[in-house]
Order: structure tokens, then C-alpha cells, then sequence
């Protein structure tokens, strides 16, 4: 059944970019304040989702050519990486640094290896949502 | 350079990022395997090296992320803890011998092997973690491997009992967040050894008792105590190799978890809870041996064999005796080796003639003469004979039982050794000796990957039954941890 909604798909176009402009927001907010990876992942997929309601499955494969699954692995890797970061530099496992580093146009910023865990955690739960509701629609 | 306590989480975050490898490389099934085999050697390995300096150097911990105790989370490894891990990774590694030639193609490409390296990382964590949500949270990484793994292969009968599995536990992971959350409400903090500390200040509350019996009822549910209503059912289920690891693995991490609680943190009213968990443990003890005589299917009577060992071990905690610890140390080192091959050789049973009961197949031994005395020798084994690796635990059991003067419990204790040797050796004769069904054309050859792990289970068998003085230091230290708490908490706390 082709539904031809065009309120929806038109909307859709500038949802999805506020959708991810929020989810950069939060996983950015995570470092200090309410927010993180977990959640602005989960805001991520929900972006992913509208997509995969609005056009079809295949049009959103052939603009995303992405294996979700090998995207949670990713994203689990980097997270569980990050630990071992720190049995590299004779630190305790899961050990987190931070720097402030003057970059040119963005000023004084706070480098931190907790954003990369906080990436990994995103990726994973991205690729985990979509993964879970791909084979649940594909079931049907 | 390197700080050598970090060597302690390496039992379970080496599986834990080779399984999450294995992931990118779905369809490469030598890399996985070598990768697995590779992975698991290492943890033996760092876990043999563990043992070693625990001995000399006392119980390590390492603080996440250098978060000191009360405050972060924390892995700690005493001898009991590693012990655990080391048998754990030996048992692993043995069934991913018979996985290479059981499981098939279809199973390897979908990341057989990445859950079963989840599952181990589970288990070792659960063994070495000092911090009780964090042991919630690796229960969780083993359960939901289990979960994979249940289901993986989607027969029917797969997925009606991976149902009832995950349900059940779903359900007893949630008391299990509810104690947690009790235990915090009441003294707020969550570091076991931190926990252990202040219950000895203020004293074992009637509340206090109250969430111990909680938690007694989670780790009850997942370690078959009296609870094992859901045990035989999703236990011979799954595909042989993974019915052996969960017989092998699961349930000790079960009876890990109340070993730890019960010494560590609620061991101020051994009136209530341990005449509880004798009660339960007597009852087990009980219904399993019926359970196990009453069946003709194979995987049944080898699931409630599961259940009375359960039972057996946590008679040794009942006791709380220093001899009754080591034996229970002892068989549970045992139970882990002996089960796992008593799964192995009742699948490959099946697999060979293709029927499920001991009255359909009969004189096995005449087309498999090693395979049958290798089933001899694991039933003498778990029946307690001499020579062997059962033996020395049932001894220091009994040893405890009669300490303490439970001659109720030391009776049951033996009698189930009786029924253990009774319902194996109804297999034995059913289904080994007489005549043989199978004619030579149509025998199925037993795999050499299949005889290379039966056979290193049993010399572990051998290994574990003549070398007990050659293991009594390490499970003496472990014993002597759980029987003085203090030394865990000195550890942990004041260092």
C-alpha cells in the first residue's frame, strides 16, 4: 500500500534536522549537564525511525547504506576501547582524562576521552533501535 | 609502567571486546574460532597468574577509573573469585572444541561465537565483581547471552522454552533490582565490602534480613535451589554445546552470588537465613534425585542431576564451616568440569542414534567403546568414587555437615549420591550395554573434535581427583576469605 501523505513527508524534511540538531545538543549537554550519549542516541534513532516511516525501506537503504548491526559493534567497540585506553598509560582501567586545548574559532574547549566513550554508547544505541525495529517491521 | 591490577579485568573485558570483533568479521569462521581459542587461552592464563599472586601478595582489587572505594565500582579478586574464573574459562574453552565440530555453518555465521565470548564475560564478571548492581549489571551480559543463544537455531521447542526462560528471568532479575534498591534505601552505599562493614556496625536489622531473603529468592531463581521449576525444560532445549555450558556455568554463578552474599554480607543471623537456605537446599536435594530417576529422556535426567548438585553445594554454605566451604569450593570445580561433559556426552548420545530416550537406545558401547567408558568414568565421578574429582568435595562436605551436627542434611547429601549414581547408571545399562541398534554401515563416526574435548574433560577429571593436594592451598585461602570477612573488607576498605 503507497500512501502518498504529503503533509507528512514536507514536514518531515525540516523535523528530521531539528531532530538531529537536538540530539547533537544533548550528547554535548551530557558532559555536565542532563543529557549523554544514551539518550541523544536514542533521539538520534528516533530521527532515523521518522525517515523509515515517511519513505519506504528501500529509499532509506539506498540513502543510508549502513549495516546497523556492524554500527552497534562500532559504537560497543569504541565504548569498552576507551577502557582499555587507559591500561595503556599504566592507568586503572575505564580511566578518563580531559584537557583544555585552544582551537581557532571555537576558542578555549575541554577535550575530554569521555566523549568518545559517550560516542560509542550513541552509535550502540542507534544501530541496537534501528536494528530492533527493522527486523520487528520486517517480520510483518 | 603498567599497573598490574588491571590484570583483573581482563577475565572479563578480553571476551567481552573479542566478541564485539568477532561482530565485524560475521563470515569469516576461522577468524572467529582462532580468535576465540586465542582469547580464551589468554584469560586462563592471566587467571592462573592471579592465583598465584593472591597467594603471596593477598586479595587485589582494582578501582575503575581510579574511583575509590565506597565511591566507584570495583573489581576484586580473592582465591574463591579466580578459582571460579579460571574453571570457568578452562570449561569454556573445551566446549568451543566440540562447538567446531557440532554447531554448523548456519549457527557460526550468525555470531555464535561472539555470544558465547558475552557469556563468558558475564560469568567472570559476575565472579569478580565487589560491587552488587555490578553484579546485577554482568548477570544481565550473561543473561542476555543466554537469551541468544537459548533461542539461536529457532526449532520449536527452542522458542517455547527460551520463552519461559527469558520470563523467569526477566522476573528475577527485577526482585533482584528491588533488593538492590532496598539495600541501598537502607544504608546507602553499594560496595560489598563497604555494605559488609557497615551491617556489622549497626547490626543485621529485621529489615535487613528481610532483603537478605530477597536476594536469597533472586539467586535461588537463577541457580536452581528449590526454584529449578524452569531448569530442565530450557536446559535440554538449546543446542548440545551451549546445554553444556549453561549446565556447566549458569548455575554456579548462582550459587557464586549466594556464596558471596551470605559470608561477606548477611552473615549475622545464620539462624534464620542459612537454616533457610538448608531447608532449601535439603529440599533440592529432595525433588532432584525423583526428578532424576523418574524420566526415560536423557536430557531430563541429565538436567535434574543439574539440580542436585545445586542442592549439594549449598550444603556446604548452610553449614558455614570451614571444611564445608572447601568442599563446596571443591565440588563446585567439579560440578562445573563434570557436568559440562555429562551434556556433551548426552547430546552426542542423541546426535549419534538420533532417539531422546534410554529405553530406545541401547548398546552404544559396542560401536563406541571410548565414548561409552568415558560416560563410566563421568558417572563414578559424580557419584563420589575415590579417585576421582567428585570425591574429595562430597568428603569435606560431609566433613562439615557432621561438625556442625546436620545429620539431617548429611544424610540427604549422600543419598542423592546415591540416586545421581543410580539414574546415570540406568543410562549406562539401557542405553550402552545390550544389544546395539546401530549397524556398522549406518554408525555415524564419532567427530575428533568431539573426542578431544570428551577426553580433556576427563583428564581434568583425573587432574582435579589426584592432584587435590596439589589445589588445597588455593581453596583453603578461599575458604579462609569467606569464613573471615574481615580479610575481604581489609582488602577492599583499608588499604
Amino acid at each position: 500500500m503507497k500512501i502518498n501523505n504529503v503533509i507528512l513527508r514536507t514536514a518531515s524534511r525540516f523535523v528530521v534536522f531539528i531532530i538531529l540538531t537536538l540530539a547533537l545538543y544533548l550528547f554535548f549537554a551530557g558532559h555536565n549537564n542532563p543529557g549523554g550519549g544514551f539518550i541523544a542516541g536514542l533521539v538520534l534513532s528516533s530521527a532515523f525511525v521518522l525517515m523509515y516511516l515517511v519513505n519506504d525501506m528501500e529509499t532509506v537503504q539506498k540513502a543510508i547504506p549502513l549495516d546497523f548491526r556492524r554500527i552497534a559493534a562500532l559504537g560497543a567497540f569504541l565504548a569498552v576501547g576507551t577502557g582499555f585506553g587507559g591500561l595503556i598509560f599504566g592507568a586503572p582501567f575505564l580511566t578518563q582524562v580531559f584537557g583544555h586545548f585552544h582551537l581557532p574559532f571555537f576558542g578555549t574547549v575541554e577535550l575530554t576521552t569521555v566523549t568518545i566513550f559517550e560516542a560509542g554508547v550513541t552509535l550502540t544505541v542507534v544501530g541496537v533501535v534501528i536494528t530492533i525495529i527493522l527486523s520487528i517491521s520486517e517480520d510483518v | 609502567m603498567i599497573d598490574i591490577s588491571n590484570l583483573i579485568v581482563l577475565p572479563m573485558a578480553l571476551p567481552l571486546i573479542i566478541g564485539i570483533i568477532q561482530i565485524f568479521f560475521k563470515n569469516q569462521i576461522k577468524t572467529q574460532r582462532t580468535m576465540s581459542i586465542l582469547g580464551v587461552l589468554t584469560t586462563i592464563g592471566i587467571a592462573v597468574f592471579l592465583l598465584e599472586r593472591i597467594q603471596t601478595e593477598g586479595i587485589m582489587r582494582l578501582d575503575f577509573g581510579g574511583w575509590e572505594p565506597p565511591f566507584g565500582i570495583l573489581f576484586v579478586a580473592d582465591s574463591f573469585s579466580v578459582i571460579l574464573v579460571l574453571v570457568a574459562s578452562v570449561v569454556t574453552l573445551i566446549c568451543l572444541i566440540y562447538a567446531f565440530s557440532s554447531v554448523g555453518e548456519k549457527m557460526e555465521k550468525m555470531y555464535f561465537y561472539a555470544f558465547i565470548n558475552f557469556l563468558l564475560a558475564g560469568v567472570n564478571g559476575s565472579f569478580l565483581t565487589g560491587d552488587i548492581f555490578n553484579l546485577y549489571v554482568n548477570f544481565e551480559i550473561m543473561l542476555l547471552a543466554s537469551y541468544v543463544l537459548v533461542a539461536l537455531g529457532g526449532s520449536k521447542k527452542q522458542l517455547r522454552e527460551s520463552i519461559k526462560y527469558v520470563v523467569i528471568n526477566v522476573l528475577s532479575s527485577w526482585f533482584f533490582l528491588v533488593a538492590v534498591a532496598y539495600l541501598y534505601g537502607q544504608l546507602g552505599t553499594l560496595n560489598m565490602a563497604h555494605l559488609s562493614q557497615l551491617i556489622s556496625e549497626s547490626g543485621q536489622t529485621p529489615t535487613l534480613t528481610v532483603v537478605s531473603l530477597v536476594f536469597l529468592i533472586v539467586f535461588a531463581l537463577k541457580s536452581g535451589l528449590l526454584l529449578y521449576f524452569w531448569l530442565p525444560g530450557s536446559y535440554s532445549a538449546p543446542p548440545i554445546v551451549v546445554a553444556a555450558l549453561f549446565g556447566g556455568l549458569l548455575t554456579k554463578v548462582g550459587i557464586y552470588a549466594m556464596f558471596r552474599v551470605f559470608t561477606l554480607i548477611f552473615y549475622h543471623e545464620p539462624g534464620i537465613t542459612h537454616t533457610i537456605i538448608g531447608i532449601m537446599a535439603g529440599l533440592t536435594l529432595i525433588a532432584g534425585s525423583i526428578g532424576a530417576i523418574a524420566y526415560k529422556d536423557i536430557r531430563q535426567i541429565v538436567s535434574y542431576n543439574v539440580v542436585i548438585a545445586v542442592g549439594f553445594i549449598l550444603v556446604g554454605l548452610a553449614v558455614m564451616t570451614q571444611e564445608g566451604f572447601e568442599g563446596s569450593i571443591f565440588y563446585l570445580m567439579h560440578d562445573m568440569i563434570a557436568k559440562s561433559l555429562l551434556f556433551l556426552l548426552a547430546g552426542t548420545m542423541i546426535t549419534v542414534t538420533g532417539k531422546k530416550r534410554i529405553d530406545e537406545i541401547s548398546g552404544l558401547i559396542r560401536n563406541y567403546p571410548v565414548f561409552g567408558w568415558i560416560f563410566f568414568i563421568v558417572m563414578l565421578s559424580l557419584a563420589g568414587v575415590p579417585p576421582l574429582s567428585g570425591f574429595i568435595g562430597k568428603v569435606l562436605v560431609g566433613h562439615g555437615t557432621i561438625e556442625t551436627g546436620s545429620y539431617v542434611l548429611l544424610a540427604l547429601a549422600f543419598i542423592s549420591s546415591i540416586f545421581v549414581l543410580y539414574s546415570l547408571l540406568r543410562i549406562f545399562l539401557n542405553s550402552f550395554w545390550g544389544e546395539t541398534i546401530i549397524s556398522t554401515d549406518e554408525e555415524v563416526p564419532m567427530r575428533k573434535g568431539w573426542m578431544v574435548s570428551f577426553s580433556l574433560f576427563t583428564i581434568l577429571m583425573f587432574i582435579l581427583g589426584f592432584g587435590v593436594e596439589l589445589f588445597i592451598p588455593y581453596v583453603a585461602d578461599a575458604a579462609n576469605t569467606l569464613m573471615n570477612p574481615q580479610i575481604y573488607i581489609d582488602a577492599v576498605m583499608n588499604d
